[in-house]
C-alpha cells in the first residue's frame, strides 16, 4: 500500500485522532495522532487487516523546543510497507499512552524516552531508568538540560 | 522489586523442607556477558524464575554527543564505537541515512567497496560471536581458527584504513582511501581459504554432539514472538522468518548479486532455539563470501572521493535509515534543521532490542543454559549502552 492509501485506511476508522500528515515531499511519509489516541490507532494499525504492521522498528523521542515528541516507525512484515505515527506533547505535561502492550519491544524504548527525556508513558508496567543511573537527576536530551556540577559528591569534569 | 516467596515441600521420608527462590547476580564481570551486563537472575533452584537485565555500565551519551558537533562528518568515528566489532557496517548506516538526505549518489566503486567491506565486517564480526560461543559452551579449539581467519580481514582493513578496529573509513559522500594495491588479490585468496574454515568449523563445533547438547532446543524463541518484540538479523531468521534487509529493504547494490537469505530449518532441534541462531551465522559467513567475491570479480574503476562535500547542510526533515548489520536491524533516525549540525540522532541498535528478549526466552532453563542463551543473542555493550 502506499502512504496516502494507509493515511486513508487509518484516516477512516479514526478520523478525529488524525491531526495532520506528510505524505508528499518527504522521505519518510508521516501521520500526525493526538497523544491520548495513540494506543487505540496502534491497535488499529497491528490488528487490520490491510495494515498488518507488525514490526515496531524504532521509537524515538524528541524534542521539539517547548514541545516533546515521540516517532514511531512502524513496518508490515506481510505487505513490506511502511508508515511513521508521530505524538506531541507539551514539555510540563508529557503524558502519552503507552503500546507496550501492542508490541512488546516498545518497553525498552519507552523506558529509553523515559529515561532520556522524561516522557511519561501512561500505561506502561515498568517504567524506570535504562541507561542512566536511577539517582539522576533530570533528562540529559533535553535541549534546556544542563550538566549538573556534581554527581554524588564527585566534581563532573566539564 | 522482586519478592522470593518461601514455601514448604515434603521430602519422601516426610520431613519438611523450606525452600525459597534466590537472587543471583550475573555479572557485571562475568566472561558470558561478553561485557559488562549485569542480569538479575531469580532461581528456583537451577531453574531460571526471571532475568532482569541492568545496562548502561558502558553509556556514552552518544546521542548527545552529535548534537554538539561542529559537522556531520564528525559523527563517524563516535558511531564506529557503538558496535566495535563491526564498525563498518555502523559507518555504513550512517552514511547512507545522511546521504539520502543530501540526495547525494556515490559512483559505483565506492558502493563495491563498501559492500566489500561490510561484507568481510559482517565475517568478522560473526567470527567472534561464533568463537566466543564455543568458548562459553566450553569448546576452546575453534575459537582458536575464528580468531586466525579474522586477523587476516583486520590485516586487510589495516592495509586500507591504517585501523584494525575503529575504522573511520567510510564517509559522507565516499571514502577515506582508496583500495591498496594488492587488495583484491589478497581478498580473493582469503575468500578461497576461508572456505576450508568452514568446513572445519562444523566438523569442529556445529555438528560436535556435546555442543548440539548444550544448546539443540534451548532457548527457542518463537515466530511471531520473534516479530513483536522487534527481533532481527540471526535472531529473527533462526526462528524461521525468512527477512533480510539487504533484500527486504535494499540499500547500496545488494540487489545486483547472487546471494540467499539463510533461516534456520532446525535439523537438529526445534526452529528458533540457540543452535539454529547460531547456524544461521555460520552459514551467513558462506553467503557474504560469495558476495564478496562477486563484488571483487567485477570491481569498476573510478575515484572514490570525488564527491565528498566539504560542509554538509541536509534540507530540513527527518529520515530513518536501517541496515542490515552482522547483529540486525542497524537504524539511524536522524532529524536535520537548517545547520550543519544534527538536531537528533537516534541509533536504533539491534543488539539493544535483540537483549529485551531474553526474560521471555530464558525462563524455565537451566542456569547453565543461560549462558548459551546470551551468547546466542550475540550482544555487544558498546552497542547497547551507547
Amino acid at each position: 500500500m502506499t502512504a496516502q492509501e494507509i493515511y486513508d485506511v487509518i484516516k477512516a476508522q479514526c478520523g478525529d485522532a488524525v491531526l495532520e500528515a506528510k505524505l508528499e515531499n518527504v522521505l519518510d511519509p508521516s501521520i500526525k495522532i493526538q497523544p491520548e489516541k495513540i494506543h487505540e490507532v496502534a491497535a488499529f494499525a497491528k490488528n487490520d487487516e490491510r495494515l498488518q504492521f507488525d514490526y515496531l522498528s524504532c521509537l524515538s523521542g524528541v524534542d521539539y523546543k517547548g514541545k516533546l515528541g515521540v516517532v514511531y516507525h512502524l513496518y508490515s512484515m506481510t505487505f513490506k510497507h511502511k508508515i511513521v505515527l508521530k505524538v506531541e506533547v507539551p514539555t510540563e505535561t508529557p503524558n502519552v499512552q503507552s503500546v507496550e502492550s501492542i508490541w512488546k519491544t516498545a518497553d525498552w524504548h519507552e523506558r529509553e524516552a523515559f529515561d532520556l527525556f522524561g516522557i511519561n508513558f501512561i500505561g506502561h508496567p515498568d517504567l524506570r531508568r535504562i541507561l542512566l543511573p536511577d539517582d539522576w537527576e533530570g533528562h540529559p536530551l533535553r535541549k534546556d538540560y544542563q550538566t549538573p556540577e556534581f554527581y554524588n559528591g564527585m566534581k563532573v569534569p566539564y | 522489586m522482586i519478592e522470593t516467596p518461601q514455601k514448604i515441600i515434603k521430602t519422601s521420608t516426610g520431613r519438611s523442607l523450606r525452600t525459597e527462590e534466590m537472587v543471583v547476580n550475573m555479572g557485571p564481570q562475568h566472561p558470558s556477558t561478553h561485557g559488562v551486563l549485569r542480569l538479575e537472575v531469580v532461581l528456583d533452584g537451577e531453574i531460571v524464575v526471571d532475568v532482569v537485565p541492568h545496562m548502561g555500565y558502558l553509556h556514552r551519551c552518544f546521542e548527545k554527543h552529535c548534537e554538539h558537533m561542529t559537522n556531520y562528518q564528525q559523527v563517524i568515528p563516535y558511531v564506529d564505537r557503538m558496535d566495535y566489532t563491526a564498525a563498518m557496517t555502523n559507518e555504513l548506516a550512517f552514511v547512507v541515512g545522511v546521504e539520502k538526505m543530501l540526495k547525494i549518489e556515490v559512483s559505483e566503486r565506492v558502493h563495491y567497496i563498501r559492500i566489500i567491506m561490510a561484507e568481510l565486517q559482517r565475517i568478522a564480526s560473526h567470527l567472534i560471536a561464533i568463537g566466543t560461543f564455543g568458548i562459553d559452551m566450553g569448546a576452546f579449539t575453534p575459537f582458536l581458527y575464528c580468531f586466525r581467519d579474522r586477523e587476516r580481514i583486520l590485516d586487510m582493513f589495516e592495509a586500507t584504513c591504517g585501523a584494525r578496529l575503529l575504522y573511520n573509513y567510510m564517509w559522507v559522500g565516499g571514502l577515506s582511501h582508496d583500495l591498496p594495491p594488492g587488495f583484491v588479490e589478497t581478498a580473493k585468496q582469503f575468500c578461497v581459504d576461508f572456505k576450508k574454515t568452514l568446513k572445519d568449523l562444523n566438523d569442529l563445533l556445529n555438528y560436535n554432539e556435546i555442543f548440539i547438547k548444550r544448546t539443540a532446543n534451548v532457548g527457542i524463541l518463537p515466530k511471531d514472538l520473534a516479530i513483536n518484540y522487534a527481533c532481527s538479523g540471526p535472531m529473527l531468521r533462526g526462528s524461521g522468518v525468512d527477512w533480510d534487509l539487504r533484500r527486504d529493504d535494499p540499500y547500496t547494490l545488494y540487489h545486483k548479486f547472487n546471494w540467499e537469505v539463510v533461516v534456520g530449518k532446525g535439523e537438529v532441534g526445534t526452529v528458533g532455539d540457540v543452535w539454529n541462531r547460531h547456524m544461521v551465522r555460520q552459514r551467513e559467513m558462506e553467503q557474504s563470501v560469495y558476495i564478496i567475491e562477486q563484488a571483487l570479480a567485477s570491481l569498476p574503476d573510478g575515484d572514490v572521493s570525488k564527491t565528498i562535500p566539504k560542509r554538509i547542510r541536509p534540507t530540513p526533515g527527518d529520515n530513518y535509515t536501517r541496515i542490515e548489520s552482522p547483529r540486525g536491524e542497524l537504524g539511524f533516525y536522524i532529524i536535520a534543521e537548517d545547520s550543519v549540525t544534527p538536531y537528533r540522532i537516534k541509533a536504533r541498535a539491534p543488539a539493544f532490542v535483540n537483549l529485551s528478549v531474553i526474560n521471555e526466552i530464558s525462563k524455565g532453563a537451566m542456569l547453565a543454559d543461560l549462558v548459551a542463551i546470551m551468547g546466542s543473542i550475540d550482544i555487544v555493550l558498546g552497542e547497547v549502552d551507547r
